[in-house]
This record gives structure tokens, sequence and C-alpha cells, in this order.
């Protein structure tokens, strides 16, 4: 049976590889973020929310991607599963 | 005017040492004055690559140390008028020449040439720190890979971390029928990434690795491609305008010669 993913992924040319893949390297390499300067953000960034609302942790995601002009930006996606009433 | 030029990459590899016998030989053909720099101590090259490596009597560590004076150690290229090379030392380490030395050394060339060009070493470490230390503009070479093109935005980052703002990219051994079927970055692409101005673009050419063999520069070869496109660039450096070269027609041109020589099919 064909897989639409993988004959899209055929599809894509070895340079607009390259290209995605640098992308994505560079806003890292710019913006000089370690994985551990990222985790104690996470959990300031959750510790201030949990105040308010319940979030759902499995789902919990904050990562720098890079906005389309390249220039790096800290993305959030933080599922509430409910608020709290106090 | 005078000005210091280093090219630099981070990656090894992509052709420095090739730009930048090509480049300054290019400038001396327009008529200028020129010192090319070697400064990649311990490892250096830029003698062969210029056919130069038999008449090295003192080096850049001997005029830094004062064991000689700077015009006993440059060499003068009696082929181009107006040529010459500082080569560097073979047998001593990066760490014999500081960056207050080497900002020194290019000033005290100043009132001789009208370009400097420093021949980086590369990395990111101390080489690469004398190299930049007196450039008044850096020329950025890059091949269209994904680590090359990396450690050229790495590059670009600590030469404005440097207070080097004057920043010019060349992307060198371009594929264009690569680049046609889409197999390679386009020249779009890499400008796109690094988002600095681009000063040329070098196809892919055995022309080179025959002229650096010979120990001639290819700007000199009338039928080599790469030699043109330094040519160019050299020219874009003097302040002239000159429209990029039409690498596909390079392609085509390649095809009707082989044709009507037989090679194809």
């Amino acid at each position: 049976m064909l897989d639409i993913n993988q004959f899209l992924k055929r599809k894509a040319p070895a340079g607009t590889i390259a290209k995605d893949r640098l992308k994505l390297v560079l806003v890292h390499d710019r913006i000089n973020c370690s994985p551990e300067l990222l985790e104690m953000m996470k959990s300031d960034i959750l510790a201030v929310i949990s105040k308010y609302v319940e979030v759902d942790l499995e789902e919990l995601r904050i990562e720098v991607s890079s906005f389309t002009d390249g220039d790096p930006m800290l993305s959030a996606n933080i599922p509430i599963r409910n608020l709290k009433k106090d | 005017m005078s000005e210091v030029i280093v090219l630099t990459s981070g990656k090894g590899g992509v052709g420095k040492t090739t730009s930048t016998a090509n480049i300054g030989t290019a400038l001396s053909m327009l008529g200028k004055k020129v010192v090319l720099v070697d400064a990649d101590i311990g490892l250096r090259n830029l003698d062969v690559v210029m056919g130069l490596e038999n008449r090295i009597v003192y080096d850049l560590v001997d005029v830094v140390e004062a064991r000689c004076r700077l015009k006993q150690a440059l060499i003068k290229d009696k082929r181009y008028e107006g040529l010459y090379l500082l080569p560097a030392a073979q047998t001593r380490e990066k760490d014999a020449v500081t960056p207050q030395q080497m900002k020194k050394l290019c000033e005290s060339m100043k009132g001789d040439f009208d370009y400097i060009v420093v021949d980086c070493p590369a990395g990111i470490e101390q080489g690469f720190k004398n190299a930049i230390a007196g450039a008044d503009k850096a020329i950025v070479v890059t091949t269209p890979e994904v680590s090359a093109v990396r450690d050229a935005d790495r590059i670009i980052g600590l030469l404005l971390a440097n207070q080097i703002k004057d920043i010019h990219l060349v992307i060198n051994r371009v594929r264009m029928n690569m680049v046609k079927k889409g197999d390679m970055m386009a020249m779009d692409d890499v400008v796109e990434i690094l988002a600095i101005n681009l000063i040329g673009v070098v196809p892919d050419d055995e022309s080179i690795v025959i002229t650096t063999n010979k120990g001639e520069p290819a700007v000199s070869v009338n039928s080599s491609a790469a030699g043109k496109a330094f040519n160019n660039i050299a020219r874009r450096i003097d302040g002239q305008d000159v429209p990029f070269m039409d690498l596909e027609n390079t392609d085509k041109l390649m095809d009707k010669l082989k044709k009507i020589f037989g090679f194809a099919q």
C-alpha cells in the first residue's frame, strides 16, 4: 500500500532537505540555549502557570523554534486540564 | 586607500587558501599592489598553492619576533607585477603570534600595499583570532553543504562580535547540474540563510585541481570557469559592478565543447 508520507518524503529533493535541516540547526546555534537552561525556564514558567491552572504535563511542549524570517522564537503549547477556582 | 581583507570559513577544506591565492592574484592583475599573508602557522599551504614554496627564507613569525625586516620575508611573485607573499612559519604553533602583533603587522603593511589579503586557518581558536585581528573586511568562504554553511554562520557571529561588520560571502564549488536537479542547495538558499552580501559564486571546476597541482593560480588561465569567477570577485572588491556569471551557460558551453570533441555519449 502506498504510504503518502513516504511518497512525499521521497519527493523532497536533497537540496530542500539540506536547507530545512540547516534552518533548524541554526536556530539552536544562534540562540546558544543549552538544554539545562531550557529546562530551568520550563520549570519556572510551569510554576507560575500552575498557580492558576492545572496543566497537562504529558502534552506540555516548550521549545525553541523559528519565525518564518529565521529569528528564534520560544514556543509553548500548554494544555490546560482545569482552571483552579480558589 | 589600503584595506586588510581576511578570508575565513570555520570549516576546513572549503577553499580558503585557493580563494586567497586566486583573489589576491586577480587583484594584482588589476594593477593593485597586493600582499598575501598566510596566517595558518604550523600548517602553511599558501606558498605551495602559489608555487612559491622554494623561495621562502624568512616567515611571518620571524618578522613578528624581529629576526628579520618585513622586506626580507616578503616573497615577490615574479609572474605578477605588485604581488607578494608573506609565508607562515611551518615549525611553530598558532600561539607563536598574538592578535596584537598581527594587528600591528597588518597596520605596518598598509602604507606599501593596496590590499593585504589574509588566509585564515580553519577553526575558531587562536589562529582565527590572530587572522582577523587586523582585518577591515572579511570574506566568508563556504560550499553549499550543511556543515560548511553551519560553520559559516558561526564565523559570521564571531566576526560581528569582534566588530568586523563588512562581511561578504563566497559560495565555492557549486555544481550547477546538481542545483538544477534540486540535489544541492541553490545560491539563493545559502544567501537567505546566512543573510550577508554575496560577492561571488565559484563553480566546482577541475581546472582548480590542475592549476593548484602546477602552482599557478587559475585566474591566469583563460579557459577556467572558476578562474573567471575569482576574477569577477576581485573586480567587485575593487568596487566595479560586475554581473554574476550565468553558471548554467558555462555548463552548456562545456557540453557543447565536449560534443565538438566527441566526448558526449
